[in-house]
């Protein structure tokens, strides 16, 4: 009798878990393209963990606090490693609406990635599209934030650069005045002293280099 | 009374400057185009005839015009002969159309490189869609690459005539550009000679580090030995030589005035012959140098991305096989793919139009030019290195300062003839002077100062033309067409007016004069004879070619597919490149034309009075 029991139980089991059998979905695992040389093999136990996972994302949904993992039946699993799987009701003759276990997967998404080391590109649930993270938008693009730095930098040097050259124009505008009064007085006292005339060291009628006038620094104030 | 015209502080500045001028981003982005076309290693041939046939001597020609008649290039030309004047006119407006789209390259670095300070670059990941499920249709449709430059740097529209608005963030870019031209040149040589130190030095501090970088890189080497592997049939196909030769000429700047507005500043003794073979030799030393490092940079990106694609189809065959994870490798594919195709037919035949066909000679084919190239091609390159907002900082940097210094000397191009003529026409009596000098002095630097700052005002204000959402074919029409031909002319009437107009042995004592060195026969054999057939035979060239070419037409994105499509272009854009070319070109004739008529109504005039 208890035979009998348990081939019925496997039969509507195979019937309800199938490759394309209404509410199942299929799952790809690269296990070996995400942790490379510390891949673990995919047993019977990691797939209790995997259907405690199912489990554990169908209670959150609500009126579903009850599912067990026995609910969650898995088949069809290939070497890949593939698999499909179907959550049942607590009577394990129907299963659970689609609609229902995707929303909860989709949920809970992140945990069942973190449970197994994986991520979106290497745990796969075919025909349940991931949520993609939203790229971090802080309020103030960084970029306008290093623009405004440069633009007040560059304005600033502007101004130092214009207004420098104003003051170096002054100055020089200065020097000139104080150089022709010392020569006035020269011109005096040389010709009551000495009777040499100072015309030719009369700057006003001469040439002047500006060469020589750019460098401030080396004309000292007589 | 004469001013004393400004010098430069010691020769270096001068040579920096003309390196910095010279050095831009044509030997960047042109130079390896070029010689992954025309025969990798082969092209190196022509390239260096072309230099010394061409290159040296009228680079030469240029300083020693700019260094013996120490004015800009309107005063130079005039001097040479009042007809030719226009040349000058010429030089100034082809230089001012050249600034104002410029400068737009440099907006786009500094705008790539502000972007630059996030992690992850916002250029490797494409932005979601609406409802968060998956990745914007166009960027998924292109590479992330290229939907950053294409939507979120230019906003392109589809086509030309869809002009869109201005766009605040590439003009506040501009703007900055602009701002940091003036900073440069505000105060003449002074700050020019400073600033040339950094623009020359520093782009190459970053090649060599990118050098180094670029050959560590996996799959460098792919990159360089396909690349410079010789293909000698490509001797013979007279494009290359053409291309060598157009490549040098405007590598060079000939033609603008600003080489002969740089020698201007130069003492009179100065050796320029010596500094026109360094200058020209440091050029394409950078060319070749560059070259190298992009080369290993598309040896990395094309190596990248054929094992993209081999690890695409493994995962293909992997999930529709149900095939054990990690089992297919670069190595077993095909072997693994002959199995499946006998054992599974049906399977493997409904499977294998999705198999692409990897290659990575297709993938090294990819020639890529321009703004393509520096945008696109190498952004994509660093956004799979390690570190990469270093590396991409680095890039932008040194593009910056290649654009920089180029700007530069386009500036002086037009500021220096410019102020010559002002010095010219506010000459002052002589007791204005002898009792205001401060004052002129005052009034002379104002004066340099508002000039530089309208000159940059009005590009500025141009320039907003191409940060439309149409700018992008804007900017390629004045690529294009702006100063190619005109340049060609203005230096084949250069030549010939200093040659032949001016007289070649008058000039050839001028310069033994000046400098104390004789002119040797090589030179004048390239001046009289060789460089101005190279010339001729190059504007034939260009002319046949557009004329055979038909309508001109131009590439468009389009955002629907996601890669450009040929467009025609429309009546009125024809109608502009038509009038660049013939407002800079038509100014030699005019303006000959019309000193004749001043000079036959002037000798009308004073004919009674004799």
């Amino acid at each position: 009798m208890l035979w009998l029991l348990f081939f019925l139980m496997t039969a509507i089991h195979a019937e309800l878990c199938q490759p394309g059998a209404a509410n199942a979905f299929k799952v790809r695992l690269s296990i070996r393209t995400a942790l490379g040389n510390k891949a673990y093999a995919w047993d019977t136990s990691e797939e209790y963990l995997f259907k405690a996972m199912v489990a554990f994302s169908m209670r959150k949904v609500p009126n579903r606090e009850a599912t067990e993992i026995s609910h969650v039946l898995l088949c069809n699993v290939t070497q890949r490693v593939s698999f499909w799987f179907v959550v049942t009701d607590p009577s394990k003759n129907h299963t659970l609406p689609a609609v229902e276990v995707q929303t909860a997967i989709r949920m809970n998404k992140n945990r069942i990635n973190g449970a197994f080391f994986l991520n979106d590109q290497t745990l796969e649930f075919l025909k349940i599209p991931s949520t993609l993270a939203p790229p971090m938008d802080p309020s103030v693009p960084i970029w306008i934030i290093i623009f405004g730095v440069i633009f007040c930098i560059v304005i600033v040097a502007i101004t130092l650069l214009i207004l420098s050259g104003i003051w170096q124009r002054r100055r020089k505008n200065k020097e000139p005045s104080e150089v022709d009064d010392a020569e006035d007085k020269c011109e005096n006292m040389n010709t009551i002293e000495n009777g040499i005339p100072c015309d030719p060291l009369d700057m006003k009628g001469g040439h002047i280099n500006d060469a020589f006038m750019t460098e401030d620094e080396r004309l000292t104030p007589l | 009374m004469e001013k004393t015209r400004p010098l430069w502080s010691n020769p270096l500045q001068f040579v920096f400057a003309c390196i910095s001028y010279a050095v831009g981003l044509g030997n960047v982005w042109r130079f390896p185009y070029l010689c992954q076309m025309y025969g990798g290693g082969s092209f190196l041939v022509p390239y260096i005839i072309m230099l010394i046939v061409e290159g040296m001597p009228l680079l030469y020609l240029e300083l020693a015009v700019g260094q013996r008649m120490r004015q800009g290039s309107i005063g130079a030309w005039r001097t040479i002969s009042p007809y030719l004047s226009g040349v000058g006119i010429a030089s100034v407006v082809v230089s001012f159309f050249l600034s104002m789209y410029y400068n737009v390259i440099n907006a786009w670095a500094f705008w790539y490189l502000f972007h630059s300070f996030q992690d992850p670059l916002p250029w490797s990941v494409c932005p979601l869609n609406g409802n968060h499920t998956g990745y914007d249709e166009e960027c998924e449709k292109a590479s992330s690459t290229q939907y950053f430059w294409y939507r979120k740097t230019l906003n392109i529209s589809p086509s030309l005539q869809e002009n869109g608005g201005v766009q605040w963030e590439p003009a506040l870019c501009l703007l900055l550009a602009w701002l940091v031209v003036y900073l440069c040149i505000l105060r003449g040589t002074e700050s020019t000679g400073k600033v040339v130190y950094f623009t020359a030095s520093l782009p190459y501090c970053v090649l060599i580090i990118y050098l180094i970088r670029g050959l560590t890189l996996h799959g460098a080497t792919n990159g360089l030995m396909y690349m410079f592997t010789p293909k000698m049939e490509q001797l013979a196909n007279p494009k290359a030589w053409v291309n060598a030769a157009t490549q040098i000429f405007f590598s060079l700047g000939l033609g603008f005035g600003s080489l002969i507005a740089f020698a201007s500043y130069n003492e009179p003794s100065n050796n320029c012959q010596k500094h026109a073979i360094i200058v020209s030799l440091i050029n394409s030393f950078t060319s070749i140098f560059a070259s190298i490092v992009t080369f290993s940079i598309y040896g990395f990106k094309a190596t990248f991305n054929y094992e993209n694609c081999l690890k695409k189809v493994s995962l293909l065959l992997t999930n529709t096989f149900d095939l054990e994870d990690g089992f297919l490798t670069a190595s077993n594919l095909e072997q693994v793919k002959g199995y499946l195709a006998s054992a599974y037919p049906s399977k493997y035949s409904e499977v294998f139009p999705h198999i692409k066909n990897c290659s990575l000679e297709s993938e090294l084919d990819t020639a890529v030019q321009g703004t393509g190239l520096a945008f696109i091609v190498y952004t994509e390159a660093i956004k799979n290195m390690e570190v990469s907002q270093l590396w991409s900082v680095l890039y932008f940097f040194m593009l910056l300062m290649l654009g920089i210094g180029s700007m530069l000397g386009n500036t002086a191009a037009i500021l220096t003839p410019l102020t010559d003529s002002k010095i010219i026409s506010s000459h002052l009596p002589k007791e204005a002077i002898s009792v205001e000098t401060g004052f002129h002095h005052v009034g002379q630097a104002g004066l340099e100062l508002l000039t530089s700052g309208l000159v940059c005002l009005v590009n500025c204000a141009i320039g907003m033309v191409f940060t439309m959402e149409a700018g992008n074919y804007w900017f390629d029409i004045f690529n294009d067409y702006a100063a190619t031909l005109s340049l060609l002319l203005i230096v084949l009437v250069e030549t010939i007016a200093v040659c032949y107009v001016y007289g070649l042995r008058r000039f050839e004592s001028d310069l033994k004069a000046m400098t104390g060195r004789a002119v040797s026969w090589y030179w004048k054999v390239m001046w009289a004879g060789v460089s101005p057939l190279l010339i001729v035979s190059l504007f034939v060239f260009y002319l046949s070619d557009y004329i055979l070419t038909g309508t001109l037409k131009y590439q468009a994105w389009d955002a629907s597919q996601g890669q450009l499509v040929t467009k025609d272009y429309p009546a009125y854009a024809l109608a502009v490149i038509g009038l660049l070319v013939a407002s800079s070109t038509m100014c030699i004739p005019l303006v000959a034309l019309g000193t004749f008529v001043l000079h036959h109504l002037k000798r009308g005039d004073a004919a009674p009075v004799a």
